[in-house]
């Protein structure tokens, strides 16, 4: 009656071992580790750069205790923290020689020390938030004034392509500190303008100035249109710290809008808050301008190389080494992408970029597209403040629809980059750090410590009683308890949910509400055996009956819990996370885990003439 | 060892009416001071700035007070945080007000008072994102109630549904009650161990409707008071054991959990503890009340299969 099939023993032990197997990380601890990244949007950490890493401790006499390399860094862990600063200091040196233009970020980490072949089946230690382990923060201004005046020269562009486009004679279109001016020879033309530009950039507010033949018609932009151009901008640049965080690999940062002008970023475990700054301060935006093709001859781009550029072309070397004199106009800001995506040429299937152009963007690409057929054009990727050609493709024919495909010279591994640049790139405006902050590691050691007590004390208390009042069965409950916590904590590191105080509090508190189950167990066995059933019976109808129970009051609370997961956010969330898994773990440890060690005790005596669970024998 | 030998039903339903009054005059309080004082809440919610500074020997909260005052800071208030050593500065939400430049400004005139002042941690809040809270968290709320009763409805009867919520709404209320006459402070954890707690408490509720349904299965002859008196009297002993665990872990939070999650236990506490009184003596009443009867509960064409049960 109280027997198991094998495979239920099989599944126990199983789910033991791999529990045990995941939480193992989270006792080696964290060691000193120097980490390499590229400082620059076009520049891969590789091989080259991990072995040039290795070359350098070498020379020193620097022994890591282990060299990785992941994606898009190298990281080398070291004894202590001593050799960590003496060779985050040598890796700097050698590999950044110019030190005002540094082409790798080398900052400094923790790393987990716990073996290879752990991190190898992706056991890694519990992801620490920022409250345990400390980390920093940032408050970044975006700059609303700037995000208006883009805007402006956006509406500015679209004026002159709406007056081309229906032939409406203007006598010149000037962007002034507030507005658009449009000027006209003649009372009617404004007149048309005026409907025209009405009717297609609602955004604006007009009015007419001037007499004579010195017409004009000035252009702001409306409070309401403002309003939503900062939001949006401030919406785009939350998207592209994002992306831009995300894709360089800070593992579950907070970005939140705070304020109406102010994103928050959080990176938990950053110890160094200059690489931090170095992440957000990626600031690209993209530009698409012409190439000036009338000055591409060698003495020109001699000259320019010395300093004598051409008056409206500003001089750029491309990644492959070549010259290039770029005009200053620009055609295209990234404002219009929509979309880039990494791809292959239809026809010659050679890796390319694919881009979406806004419907603004594409009527200015076609237009650009067909006055320039064999000419070059230049993608324009601007980091802190210094320009770089990303790629000078040659305009083969008319592009129109908005759909931009760049291709020729490129690896598979380029246009992946080109594309993440593109669209990662593109901040709506400028954004300043106007608060960093650090939650000290000490504060965060001393969280762990608060939790990992409460967590444990209680632990010890509900065992004690267990022990004490329900004497061997109370051992089964004990070892079923014990088994949820190696589970959750399994679980925690498997799933790498970031775990915050609130989180160890949540732990704490599943231990005490999963006992619940095992309470309703042992009481409905007693209940039996005071009715007169068997020992045997008793056992059986005890877990048999509970079930049910245990399952209704599970429902309840994961009914709280998945609110809190949903609504929550912040601490609530840490919170809410732990609970809802400790839910799913407590049903499994208190109803199987604690009836295998049941069975396995009991179930295979024939004549079992009592169970120990305490005191049964009063009616 | 046992500690509950009872072998006579206790004859709660006697005291029905007493019970309710009792579970109305605690219900109106809290509202009253919910009322009359309003909720202490933290700056997650109403916005504002909070910087913990650690000193490396205990300090005196006045002159710090008086510090503050004298460069112009209204509004704030200064507490010991934990032990004497770390304190906490409230700050209002200005218009206008730089928050770097404020913990700047703060941390500055702290450390000309004392060098040995030591800025630990600083949280900035906006308005827009505390009114987020707020009603994130109100909906929160809003939302597990809904899914108790549904579940609790499609699990036994509408009525069971609404006593339970009732019954555990009321426990709410009493912990909010009793952070707005204390003046604790409400923050996001302390939201969070009510919906917690809301969520365990209701597993009482749920083990009694088990046991009055059995109730109306197995005693035929008995009177709707009997059978609950009954299953309330079989499953105290588990009821007690089972918060008596559960606050066993909330206590050793309590105990050291330190500062940082002293409320959240507290609410978790007078959660617990209220849990055991209303979730039993308020929502069986309730359900009489409403008028259960065994018609509701056995489904005479319904399958007879013994429904698990303690």
């Amino acid at each position: 009656m109280n027997r198991y099939p094998l495979w239920t023993y099989v599944l126990v032990a199983l789910a033991v071992v791999l529990g045990l197997l995941y939480t193992l990380p989270n006792f080696f601890g964290e060691a000193p580790a120097v980490q390499v990244s590229s400082a620059k949007a076009t520049l891969k950490v590789d091989s080259a750069v991990l072995a040039r890493v290795e070359e350098t401790l070498k020379k020193s006499g620097i022994q890591p205790t282990g060299l990785f390399q992941d994606a898009g860094s190298i990281k080398v862990r070291l004894a202590d923290t001593d050799t960590q600063l003496k060779a985050k200091d040598l890796i700097n040196q050698g590999l950044n020689p110019d030190p005002q233009n540094p082409s790798y970020t080398v900052a400094l980490n923790l790393l987990s020390s716990s073996p290879a072949w752990l991190t190898a089946i992706h056991a890694l230690p519990m992801y620490l938030g920022l409250d345990l382990r400390g980390g920093v923060h940032f408050l970044l201004q975006v700059d609303m004034k700037a995000a208006l005046t883009k805007r402006l020269d956006a509406l500015t562009g679209d004026i002159r392509s709406q007056l081309r486009d229906k032939s409406i004679r203007h006598a010149g279109i000037a962007r002034e500190s507030s507005g658009v001016v449009i000027r006209f020879r003649d009372a009617e033309t404004r007149a048309k303008a005026r409907k025209q530009i009405e009717d297609q950039l609602p955004d604006l507010q007009l009015a007419d100035s001037g007499d004579g033949t010195e017409l004009r018609l000035t252009g702001t932009i409306k409070p309401e249109a403002q309003k939503r151009t900062q939001e949006f901008a401030l919406k785009q640049n939350i998207q592209t710290l994002h992306n831009r965080i995300n894709e360089l690999g800070v593992a579950e940062p907070i970005i939140q809008q705070q304020g109406a002008d102010r994103v928050v970023v959080q990176l938990p475990g950053v110890q160094d808050t200059a690489k931090a700054k170095e992440i957000l301060g990626r600031t690209a935006t993209l530009e698409i301008r012409m190439v000036d093709e009338d000055n591409m001859n060698a003495a020109a781009l001699a000259a320019a190389a010395q300093g004598q550029v051409p008056f409206g072309s500003e001089y750029y070397v491309e990644r492959n080494g070549q010259p290039l004199l770029v005009k200053k106009q620009v055609v295209l800001t990234g404002e219009r992408l929509t979309d880039a995506q990494p791809g292959f040429d239809n026809q010659t299937q050679e890796p390319a970029v694919h881009l979406t152009l806004d419907a603004a963007g594409a009527r200015i690409f076609r237009d650009v597209t067909r006055e320039s057929v064999g000419k070059r054009m230049a993608i324009l990727l601007f980091e802190k403040g210094k320009g770089e050609v990303v790629t000078a493709p040659v305009i083969r024919s008319e592009i129109g629809g908005g759909r931009v495909q760049i291709s020729g010279r490129m690896t598979t591994v380029e246009a992946n980059d080109t594309a993440l640049l593109l669209r990662a790139g593109s901040l709506a405006a400028p954004m300043e750090i106007v608060e960093e902050r650090t939650v000290g590691p000490s504060l965060g050691a001393e969280n762990i410590k608060k939790g990992f007590d409460s967590t444990i004390y209680g632990f010890a208390a509900i065992s004690a009683f267990m022990i004490v009042y329900y004497a061997v069965f109370g051992m089964f409950s004990v070892v079923a308890l014990s088994s949820n916590l190696l589970f959750l904590l399994a679980l925690l590191s498997l799933l790498q949910a970031t775990l915050t105080l609130p989180g160890i509090a949540a732990i704490a508190l599943t231990l005490g509400m999963a006992i619940d189950a095992n309470v309703l167990i042992n009481e409905r066995i007693r209940e039996e055996l005071r009715a007169g059933s068997t020992p045997q019976a008793a056992i059986h109808a005890g877990y048999e009956r509970a079930f049910g129970t245990i399952i209704d009051s599970n429902i309840t609370s994961l009914i709280a819990g998945l609110a809190l997961l949903i609504f929550g956010s912040g601490p609530v969330r840490g919170f809410a996370v732990v609970h809802v898994l400790g839910i799913f773990t407590s049903i499994f440890s208190s109803v199987v885990v604690s009836r295998s060690i049941a069975n396995l005790t009991y179930g295979s005596r024939r004549k079992l003439e009592r169970v120990s669970i305490g005191n049964t024998a009063w009616k | 060892m046992e500690f509950f030998k009872i072998r006579r039903d206790i004859p709660f339903m006697r005291h029905a009416l007493a019970f309710n009054v009792i579970s109305l005059l605690t219900f109106l309080l809290a509202v009253g001071f919910l009322a009359l004082r309003g909720l202490n809440f933290s700056i997650e919610f109403t916005g504002g700035t909070v910087l913990e500074v650690s000193y490396e020997h205990p300090v005196d909260i006045e002159p710090i007070r008086n510090t503050l005052g004298q460069k112009g800071y209204h509004d704030f208030s200064v507490q010991n945080f934990g032990s004497s050593r770390d304190i906490l500065i409230r700050m209002p939400l200005k218009p206008g007000q730089e928050s770097a430049a404020l913990s700047r400004a703060v941390i500055e005139a702290l450390t000309a008072q004392d060098r040995s002042a030591n800025l630990k941690r600083v949280e900035f809040v906006g308005p827009q994102v505390g009114r987020e809270l707020a009603e994130n968290g109100a909906l929160a709320l809003l939302i597990t109630s809904l899914g108790i009763v549904i579940y609790l409805a499609f699990r036994f009867e509408w009525k069971f549904g609404v006593a339970a919520v009732i019954a555990n709404l009321h426990d709410v209320v009493i912990i909010l009650g009793f952070f707005a006459f204390f003046q604790w402070e409400f923050s996001l954890p302390v939201l969070a161990a009510i919906l917690a707690v809301l969520g365990y408490s209701v597993n009482e509720s749920v083990v009694v409707a088990d046991r009055i349904r059995e109730n109306f299965r197995k005693m035929r002859k008995a009177s709707v008071t009997q059978i609950i008196d009954n299953a309330i009297t079989r499953t105290m002993s588990r009821t007690i054991i089972t918060h008596g665990s559960t606050q066993m872990a909330v206590l050793a939070m309590l105990l050291f959990g330190g500062a940082a999650l002293h409320y959240f236990a507290v609410a978790l506490t007078i959660g617990i503890l209220f849990g055991i009184y209303s979730s039993v003596l308020v929502m069986a009443p309730l359900v009489r009340w409403l008028g259960v009867r065994r018609e509701d509960m056995v489904k005479p064409a319904q399958d007879r299969k013994q429904e698990a049960v303690v």
